[in-house]
């Protein structure tokens, strides 16, 4: 099923199928290891509901709802 | 001969320069601590080498400052050897600059810092597997343990005499072909590091393609060709794919783990508390607020107030009265002791009324005494700050704060700097350079002599300290802690002003690593603290010193070098009577001694601390009997008199106390220190946006000091109906507020409606 980033609710995972960015924030995506088939854990939304903190490729990343929008991923039904 | 140190932000890069340069260079828990590249020297093989510390980069892409400084760096300067520290307990992430990095011609050795860590979590790599498969040399280092050093250095040594041929990852993947044919281009060209230009414009990057026009007009036909498939064209991302394919494949293979990947990390449990959904922010203000309190209170944890301590159980020397004193406030007082007994000293052994007794006593040592006291406040406060930045909670403040922090136009990042001006403005200006966006950078810059420096806090604590035991309306705690708050209030209102006028700007993204929580390493913080203490003495000795001895110089001689009695005769009594009429409306410019508050105000901008020291001289100059109390009681010195004596009486009212709050309010608003001014102009970049910056801050103290000073006026007149119009103008402006949060929530719905073409829109706008 697929799915955008910004609608993972917390523990959910996928992994990353198609980012809908362009440019910097496409690149900074790629570079930060955010590239397709990557897997990702939502672990959980800041104070506020945004950013987001997820886990990928052994490290932890914050991003912010608006960003993780560009990035479909694909979910285990 | 010359190495280049690169790798990811926080791979601990800044710490294994300092251990291979014996450097004291500042080590920092959050991405971008190394804002420019430092250089430094490794004595200890046959050979000097250079060491060149390039800003933390994750990747070599044209898109921010850092990256740009580097590749160029890699290009142009060519040095002899890259040394790539990799953070080992992160291994995928960080070798993807390392694909990128050997791409170049120049040899290289790849430094597995953080082995300890991974040792610790029971996990292990094979380095010589890894070796093997990058083909360029693993050595495995602990730089804060300085395990592993020499030997990476002389394995570096031996490598860079060698010669080498930049390698790829395209080698056996779909795009092989491809990537021969645009290399071929490169190689009748006859350039350097062939490898690593093919790949940027097999990116379509876009300084390669200006640098090559030609080639890119013939690799651009060649790419037309080829089907990229789910990539539809995005070169960028196919080669991020392949080098993350080949990472995983070939390298991440090394990484034996002994629990799986989602396994809970020290770092998670600590977050569990401290990015909490709920307590996450009073955890923040908590901290902060703990800082504060274990710098500046005089009464630690409250036990005297509520009462732990009974009153009248003990009245000591250094210690006080019925209430333990903080850390911060303990060792400023065993300064102030130790000053009181060697100034006692100096003046009683000194000849009365000689010219050089004047200077040393009332001027050097009244000045300098007051600004040497506050040390270990502003140490203890530094050590706070340095605590949180090098254990990683810095970076949660911006995760927490981010989205408060997007209503005023700023993102998490700039929280950062902004703490770190709790400190010092300098390293907080300097700071904002890793803040990628420009209009972003600009204000975070023009809101850090907003939050209350460690030189300003003697000029918060004497006052307070005067006024609490002159006035018992007034608390000197309060005073402080109302300094800092006013700071941050002012800064969020002026952010929100300059968003919408002089500076403005769209919100960068926030895409940012939350690095793993660090212990703070002992012999860091000592160092760091040593490097403040060596920097802060150094000025007082040089610039403070100097300024007093000006001030002194001006305040007791006349326009045709006489000496005065009265300073208000003096040069700087003429000209300080000839400026303050601007200050009279703020209050502290009024009265006799109206003067000597402008001057010290404008002796603030060579440095903070000459406010104090100012203030001490001129009352120095006053009693002539300065130094005879024995210094547990402030009041009676002729510096508190002084203090005392500010403003004037209007309607035959005292308005000392309004005076007073403008001119602290003047002071924290104003235009910042020397220094402070020159890191804004390195950082703001034109001349144009200085003047702009300046003028801006001089328009805030003057508005704000104005607007206290005459409202503290009005309360003195008739404290009742000020409170009512008080009153009345806030329900105003809060039912203001309100109104325009309607607003905003109406534009919010709008927005949600409009969201379901929101995917569409992201790839349209490229965001």
């Amino acid at each position: 099923m697929e799915k955008l980033l910004s609608d993972f609710k917390c523990g959910e995972k996928g992994t990353v199928k198609k980012l809908n960015a362009e440019g910097k924030i496409r690149r900074r995506l790629f570079d930060m290891g955010v590239t397709p088939q990557a897997e990702i854990l939502l672990k959980k939304f800041a104070p506020l509901g945004d950013p987001i903190e997820v886990n990928l490729r052994g490290y932890a990343l914050t991003l912010r709802r608006s960003e993780a929008e560009c990035v479909l991923m694909e979910v285990a039904e | 001969m010359k190495f280049a140190l690169a790798g990811n932000p926080n791979s601990g890069k800044t710490t294994l320069f300092n251990a291979l340069t014996g450097s004291t260079a500042h080590v920092g828990n959050w991405p971008g601590v190394t804002v420019d590249k430092k250089e430094g020297v490794y004595k200890k093989l046959s050979e000097k080498i250079d060491i060149v510390d390039l800003p933390g980069i994750y990747s070599l892409s044209p898109y921010s400052p850092e990256e740009v400084v580097s590749r160029n760096f890699l290009l142009n300067e060519k040095p002899d050897l890259i040394i790539n520290i990799i953070d080992a307990t992160n291994l995928e992430r960080n070798l993807y600059l390392t694909t990128q990095l050997l791409e170049l011609d120049t040899p290289i050795v790849i430094a597995l810092n953080m082995i300890d860590s991974v040792e610790k979590n029971g996990d292990a790599i094979n380095a010589l597997e890894l070796e093997e498969k990058l083909g360029a040399p693993v050595i495995e280092i602990s730089a804060l343990k300085q395990r592993g050093i020499h030997k990476l250095m002389e394995r570096a040594y031996q490598e860079a005499k060698k010669s080498r041929v930049g390698e790829s990852v395209f080698e056996g993947t779909k795009y092989q072909n491809l990537f021969f044919e645009i290399k071929k281009l490169y190689e009748n060209e006859g350039v350097d590091n062939i490898c690593f230009h093919t790949v940027k414009m097999f990116e379509g990057d876009q300084i390669e393609k200006e640098k090559y026009p030609d080639i890119a007009c013939v690799a651009d036909k060649i790419k037309d060709s080829i089907d990229t498939g789910d990539f539809e064209g995005d070169f960028e991302g196919i080669v991020a794919d392949l080098r993350y394919k080949k990472i995983i494949k070939d390298y991440a293979t090394a990484y034996k783990r002994s629990k799986p990947k989602e396994a809970m990390t020290r770092s998670d449990k600590i977050d569990k508390v401290l990015t909490h959904r709920v307590f996450a922010i009073p955890m923040f203000l908590l901290i902060m607020f703990a800082v504060f309190h274990l710098t500046f209170s005089e009464d630690f944890l409250y036990l005297g107030a509520i009462g732990i301590i009974p009153k009248g159980s003990f009245s000591l020397p250094v210690i006080g009265e019925d209430a333990i004193p903080s850390p911060g406030v303990l060792l400023y007082n065993c300064i102030e002791e130790l000053t009181t007994l060697i100034g006692n000293a100096l003046y009683s052994s000194l000849p009365k009324g000689a010219w050089y007794t004047s200077l040393l006593v009332d001027g050097l040592f009244s000045g300098l005494s007051s600004v040497l006291s506050f040390i270990p406040q502003i140490m203890v406060l530094f050590l706070f700050l340095t605590i949180l930045e090098d254990s990683g909670y810095m970076a949660r403040v911006a995760f927490i704060m981010d989205r408060a922090g997007r209503k005023f136009g700023l993102s998490g990042r700039s929280f950062m700097p902004l703490i770190m001006c709790f400190g010092c403005a300098v390293p907080g200006i300097m700071a904002t350079r890793t803040l990628e966006n420009e209009a972003e950078r600009r204000r975070t810059v023009m809101l850090t002599p907003f939050f209350s420096c460690g030189a300003k806090l003697p000029i918060w604590a004497a006052f307070g300290g005067v006024f609490a035991q002159a006035f018992s309306v007034i608390n000197a705690e309060a005073v402080v802690y109302g300094m800092y708050i006013l700071g941050i209030a002012v800064a969020i209102i002026a952010a929100m002003i300059l968003n919408k006028t002089l500076v403005k700007g769209d919100m960068p993204p926030f895409i940012m690593e939350l690095p793993a929580y660090h212990a703070p390493q002992f012999k860091n913080l000592v160092l760091h603290l040593w490097d403040k203490l060596k920097h802060y003495l150094a000025r007082a000795a040089t610039v403070i010193a100097g300024s007093v001895v000006v001030i002194w110089f001006l305040t007791s001689f006349n326009f045709s070098w006489q000496m005065v009695d009265d300073p208000s005769d003096s040069i700087i009594g003429n000209i300080g009577k000839f400026i303050s009429f601007i200050f009279v409306p703020l209050g502290f410019g009024m009265g006799e001694n109206g003067w000597k508050f402008v001057v010290a105000a404008f002796t603030g901008l060579i440095a903070k601390e000459m406010v104090v020291a100012s203030i001490g001289t001129f009352s120095g100059m006053d009693g002539g009997t300065a130094l005879e109390t024995d210094g547990s009681e402030l009041l009676g010195t002729p510096m508190a008199a002084l203090m005392l004596g500010i403003g004037g009486v209007i309607g035959g009212l005292d308005v000392s106390i309004p005076a007073m709050l403008s001119f602290l309010a003047f002071n924290l608003l104003s235009v910042p220190c020397m220094a402070a001014v020159a890191s804004a102009n390195a950082e703001l970049g034109d001349k144009k946006s200085l003047i702009i910056a300046i003028i801006f801050w001089l328009a805030t103290s003057y508005t704000m000091s104005l607007v206290i000073f005459w409202v503290g006026a009005f309360f003195v007149w008739n404290w009742w109906a000020a409170l009512i119009t008080v009153l009345g103008i806030a329900a105003i402006l809060i039912t203001l507020a309100a109104l325009s949060a309607k607003g905003l929530l109406k534009t919010r719905k709008i927005k949600k409606e409009t969201k379901a073409g929101k995917s569409e829109e992201c790839v349209k706008e490229g965001l």
